[in-house]
């Protein structure tokens, strides 16, 4: 079986599917999303059967898997697939994010008669080009995947969006385009320095070459301004939070859980790869705009009152996190930041279906409009309490083991800059917690759902409110003793999550616990590729410094 | 001392882990079917580890002084490459000393919290959070290294954060919660880089790693090790200047403030330094810093006290005195490291009584706390009253009960040494004793003696057997733990293999001098609180009191400062980035968007269709090129 071409099987299946949706006639609309699903779920299961045809361990060079066959040998532009340790975690996660989302994204009807077909439809074929992205070792292929994408991204966005889909579908792609197209001058460029030839595009071809000093380092900024975009890294950052808001929660997770990894994934696999010297040139300026993107983006996300925006900060937050220790360049902190990319998938894809789960009862994504919820929804606020401190990065959850990691590492070499990050922890603090208290605590909120699902308003035409007035800091309104516990009225028409919704939150909080307590199989995949990595960019790990006088630079 | 791999009922000793853990997912995941028994197999679990741990602790015994130390190696945890780190435990007397007292005395307090919390419709969830703190804080205690010590450590602050939050209905309360979590986060930062610092300096995290290390290493890095950790135990343990949230801390159920905020939880900042031992006495300025710390908490702490109506408040202020002790203990090296776990021990006791005892009177008082409106409680609430008066003569060092065996010997080697240090520490802490004993008997009186000052709707009557017999053990153990422990010489003997031994030295002031200044501070507190709250009567509405009192009931400022240089600053920051990242950072792309639209507008009209406008165009095109030509030629 080691011949087969396990990655092209798994990256049709979805399209095969998106196929069928697509035509589904209007009379079985509502049955696209199980046919989706169901494909998804054949994709996972294929993925699983391939993952295990992987070997961990040294010795298997670069790429397992692989597929190489000419495309357009005129240009040395081979369709060539392959996967390391790194890239299969990535196709395993989004492999796993996919059914999920479908599942959180059941009942997402299409507004103004649009067809549901073509949204699931969508949301398949932007699976097939998150496999081919990760999968690719061809540049170009790379390249045509990674401008690919951005086409089910935009529709799903200025399609199936909120009410200001258009402006940020189309945000979106300019701020895309824009580095894809710097990125394609840097493909071509890059050819014409290297061999040539019917595979003169493979990444193994393109590594280790000779170039000028000046080459290099416009290379480099071509691949690395794309990524950096994709990432999205402070300050081409402002496209993801209205990008975010505007998506529905599926496709948001899609979007920010998978997508903006080809972003940090790019940077190892290309700019770490193909440009060795001119990354550590250009190391003190990516970590300085990493360490901005961290703080600045946490204390943007505790100002936010948008939930979904505010996630989408956090993640921004997050992304400075994962390229800080993939910059960083020492064992500990690539492998953290290889892991980070996965844990903030799982994470963000729980903040983000929870908060849908939230505003498909709650109508609004403010969370002013919010208040004493946990009081009608306790599972809902469990699960929300949950995925929040898996943000904050709470030991035993998944983003503790990676943030820990990078943070580490990054230490062996910066001390300083990992000084200034490890202020995220405060603020991941501030920006869960004063939204989960803003949303969920406080008195019951007397919230009566109409017969036609929308809410109830006050009597000055208002939504009716609870205590808390604004989302930072402010005191609480109500005294202590206004509203006694025996005082709780039940009779709110609000339902508690629904058993499809608590298998979405049950199976992401599993990984969450999984990949926190017991991290070692997604490590023993991920160290192999770590250290190929750390070999290209011909770095070595500091000894330790103890007995140097020179210490607590830290302080 | 050598750490032997562990057999026996140690190679279970994970369990004692486990079987609170597994309690505290049966009751949240188990659902309404659950809210009956659910509190019941929370006791029982937490039982459990009780009897596993006190089985390790017999085997220990059995074993010779310097083989009792166990590891335990559980899986590969992060096998990261250089950082290679497995889950293990490390069992030895330190770590046993705080099972017992973690699993005994959370055990008793589950066993009150079956009748305080009868009536509440989410006891269920309450007994979980429960379960999930014992897992948790054992799970601290026996860590074999930092990192996995931190999954405990962040797990307690978790377990606090929802407990103090267990009435999040009320917005004060849920605030109260948030302002734990923050101030503890700020220690953990310190705990982080207390981290990267050893991985920095030596590639390893595990104790027995960095013991063996530290040797040889410089005096820097030992002093920025021993300054984060110190960070780390300011936030846990509500040391100065991260202490503030303990005071608001206290809006979480009664019981919580006995297991988490007196008797373990906050005490967890002691056993950080203790544990990390072999780095504080190799940094001798960083034990200075922990000795500042201590010191400067445990006055204010006792000043706070002083002037506090809130029974639980005062019992706040108490807690964060007494810890000042342990720290101040912990941080004169050697000499205090036994004592400091000692005194922890004892306070463990007769603090966590008495939050039960205040539980057991608010129980009766329809959850009043005000003191003012308390009074003459001892004659209805005999059983209380007793129990908690020996809490209290525990606290204030009465001789033969546990405080005077645990507290006076801190304040003894606090006077150890020669230049200003002992004299200092040694003093504050000798004052402070008697301050102690001012603010307890204030409370004491206040609540069980003198005049009855209640409220016309209350009826004060006696707590359920299921509270009292939890108090009464707490009391028991008020009264001769100290007497046991102490002038035997178990407890230092028992402690001696893990924190070293140390020979006596010089006081400045000690022997009989010593005890008698102490006891004669004591006195003078005892009558003071006497003649002002039990002879006197007490007024209903607080006297205006002098600066000093002023500032201590508001906490010597400290959220004062906390909101003009903290929270109103931090406000401002967050408004204006929020600000400038929508209309400058985000301006700077719509900008250009809007600028490209615009000239793509200015240039569209020159595609106008009219062909004399293009001829034109031409024209110019073919007399710049024609002039170009020329100018090369």
């Amino acid at each position: 079986m080691s011949n087969f071409p396990w990655l092209t099987t798994i990256g049709v299946i979805p399209l095969v599917g998106a196929g069928v949706v697509w035509a589904l006639p209007k009379a079985s609309a509502r049955g696209s999303r199980v046919v989706a699903l169901v494909f998804s779920l054949i994709t996972l299961v294929v993925g699983i059967v391939a993952a295990t045809q992987f070997k961990t361990g040294g010795g298997h060079g670069q790429f397992q898997l692989t597929e190489t066959h000419s495309w357009i040998p005129q240009f040395g532009v081979s369709y060539a697939l392959g996967v390391d340790g790194m890239a299969l975690t990535l196709i395993l996660m989004s492999l796993v994010l996919v059914p999920i989302s479908l599942l959180a994204a059941w009942n997402d009807v299409p507004e103004g008669g649009r067809r549901e077909q073509t949204y699931f439809a969508l949301l398949l074929v932007l699976e097939t080009f998150m496999i081919g992205v990760f999968a690719a070792t061809d540049v170009f292929l790379f390249y045509v995947f990674f401008e690919a994408m951005l086409i089910p991204v935009y529709f799903l966005i200025g399609l199936y969006g909120g009410p200001r889909r258009q402006y940020a579908a189309v945000k979106f792609l300019l701020f895309s385009l824009f580095g894809g197209l710097i990125m394609l001058v840097a493909v071509i460029a890059l050819y014409q320095q290297g061999p040539g030839g019917d595979h003169g595009f493979l990444v193994t071809t393109l590594t280790g070459l000779h170039m000028s000093t000046t080459t290099e380092r416009l290379l480099f900024v071509g691949f690395f301004i794309a990524f950096a975009i994709k990432a999205p890294m402070w300050p081409v950052h402002t496209w993801l939070p209205d990008a975010a808001s505007e998506s529905k929660p599926a496709v948001a997770v899609l979007l920010v859980g998978v997508l903006d990894k080809v972003g940090t994934f790019g940077m190892i696999r290309f700019c770490l790869q193909l440009f060795p010297e001119a990354s550590r040139w250009a190391t003190p300026v990516v970590i300085i705009l990493a360490i901005i993107s961290i703080v600045y983006a946490a204390i943007a996300a505790v100002g936010q009152n948008d939930m979904m925006r505010l996630i989408a900060y956090t993640s921004v937050s997050h992304f400075g996190l994962i390229v800080l220790g993939i910059f960083a360049l020492t064992q500990t902190s690539v492998i953290g930041s290889q892991l980070y990319m996965i844990n903030h998938g799982i994470t963000t894809a729980a903040l983000f279906l929870f908060v849908g789960f939230l505003i498909a009862r709650g109508k609004s994504k403010n969370i002013t409009d919010y208040g004493g919820w946990q009081r009608t929804t306790p599972i809902l606020a469990g699960v929300f309490l949950v995925a929040g401190l898996s943000a904050l990065s709470l030991p035993g959850l998944n983003s503790f083991v990676s943030e820990f990691l990078v943070l580490i590492g990054t230490f062996q070499r910066y001390p300083v800059a990992a000084g200034f990050a490890v202020t995220a922890v405060v603020l991941a603090a501030l920006y869960i917690l004063l939204m989960y208290k803003n949303v969920f605590t406080g008195p019951k909120q007397e919230l009566v759902a109409a017969p036609d699902g929308t809410l109830a308003l006050g009597e000055d035409g208002t939504r009716p409110r609870t205590g808390i007035t604004t989302t930072l800091f402010d005191e609480p309104e109500i005294a202590k003793d206004d509203v006694p516990p025996e005082a709780r009225v039940r009779g709110s028409a609000i339902q508690d999550l629904n058993l499809r919704e608590r298998l979405v939150a049950g199976l992401l909080i599993a990984f969450m616990l999984v990949l926190g307590f017991f991290p070692k199989p997604a490590l023993d995949l991920l160290r192999p590729a770590v250290d190929a990595t750390l070999q290209h960019v011909h770095v070595h790990d500091p000894a330790p410094h103890a007995g140097v006088t020179t210490e607590g630079s830290s302080k | 001392m050598t750490i032997h791999d562990a057999t026996g009922v140690a190679s279970i000793g994970w369990l004692m882990i486990g079987l609170p853990a597994l309690g505290a997912a049966l009751l949240l995941l188990g659902g309404k079917k659950l809210d009956k028994a659910g509190p019941y197999v929370a006791v029982l679990l937490s039982w459990a580890s009780f009897v596993i741990g006190l089985l390790i602790l017999l085997q220990l015994r059995g074993k010779p002084a310097d083989d009792r130390a166990m590891h335990l190696h559980l899986y590969s945890w992060i096998p990261a490459g250089q950082l290679n780190l497995s889950a293990g435990m490390l069992m030895d007397q330190l770590s046993l000393t705080f099972v017992m007292l973690i699993t005994f005395v959370g055990s008793l307090i589950l066993v009150y919290s079956l009748g305080y919390m009868q009536h509440d419709p989410d006891k269920r969830r309450f007994f979980a959070y429960l379960n999930l703190f014992v897992a948790s804080m054992l799970l601290l205690v026996l860590a074999d290294s930092y990192v996995l010590l931190f999954v405990g450590w962040e797990g307690v602050g978790l377990a606090s954060y929802l407990l103090i939050g267990f009435w999040n209905w009320n917005p004060e309360y849920a605030t109260a919660a948030n302002k734990a979590f923050f101030l503890n986060r700020i220690g953990d930062m310190g705990m982080l880089l207390a981290m990267f610092i050893m991985f920095w300096a030596w590639h390893t995290v595990s104790f027995s790693g960095v013991n063996a290390a530290v040797a040889g290493t410089g005096k820097g890095t030992l002093l920025a090790v021993g300054l984060c950790l110190l960070v780390a135990a300011c936030g846990k343990s509500a040391q100065f200047p991260l202490q503030s949230w303990l005071g608001d801390a206290m809006a979480g159920p009664t019981p919580v403030s006995a297991l988490i905020h007196a008797a373990t939880m906050v005490t967890a900042g002691v056993y950080l330094i203790v544990r990390s031992h072999v780095i504080f006495t190799a940094s001798e300025n960083a034990r200075l810093a922990v000795c500042i710390v201590g010191a400067i908490t445990l006055a204010g702490g006792a000043i706070i006290g002083c002037a506090k109506d809130d029974l639980k408040k005062a019992l706040a202020a108490s807690t964060m005195s007494q810890i000042g002790y342990m720290v101040l203990a912990a941080g004169l090296g050697p000499v205090g490291y036994a004592f400091a776990i000692f005194h922890l021990v004892t306070h463990g006791f007769f603090k966590a009584g008495m939050f039960l005892g205040a539980g057991s009177v608010m129980h009766g008082m329809n959850d009043q706390v005000n003191m003012r409106r308390f009074g003459g409680l001892w004659l209805v609430m005999k059983i209380t009253w007793v129990t908690f008066g020996l809490g209290f003569l525990a606290i204030i060092g009465f001789p033969g009960f546990s405080g005077f065996w645990s507290k006076d010997k801190i304040i003894e080697a606090a006077f150890e040494g020669t230049g200003w240090k002992p004299w200092v520490f040694g003093l504050t802490a000798l004052l402070a004793a008697g301050i102690t004993a001012f603010y307890m008997s204030r409370l004491f009186f206040m609540t069980f003696m003198g005049k009855r000052r209640w409220t016309e709707d209350v009826h004060p009557h006696e707590s359920p057997l299921t509270m009292t017999i939890p108090m009464m053990v707490l009391a028991i153990g008020s009264a001769f733990l100290g007497l046991i422990l102490g002038p035997t010489g178990i407890i230092t003997d028992w402690l001696e293999p893990v924190v070293g031994k140390h020979e006596d030295s010089q006081h400045v002031l000690g022997g009989a001098p010593l005890m008698g200044s102490t006891f004669v501070l004591m006195v003078i507190g005892i009558a003071l609180a006497w003649k002002m709250y039990w002879r006197d009567p007490v007024p209903i509405t607080p006297p205006v009191g002098s600066p000093l009192t002023q500032a201590a009931r508001r906490d010597l400022g400290q959220d004062d400062f906390n909101e003009s240089f903290v929270r109103r600053p931090g406000l401002h920051l967050t408004r204006s980035l929020v600000f400038f990242d929508n209309k400058v950072v985000d301006g700077v792309g719509n900008g250009s968007a809007a600028g490209i639209g615009g000239s793509s507008a200015r240039l569209k009209k020159m595609q106008n269709g009219y062909v004399r406008t293009y001829s034109l165009t031409m024209l110019l095109g073919v007399v710049v090129i024609l002039g170009a030509w020329w100018v090369v030629q």
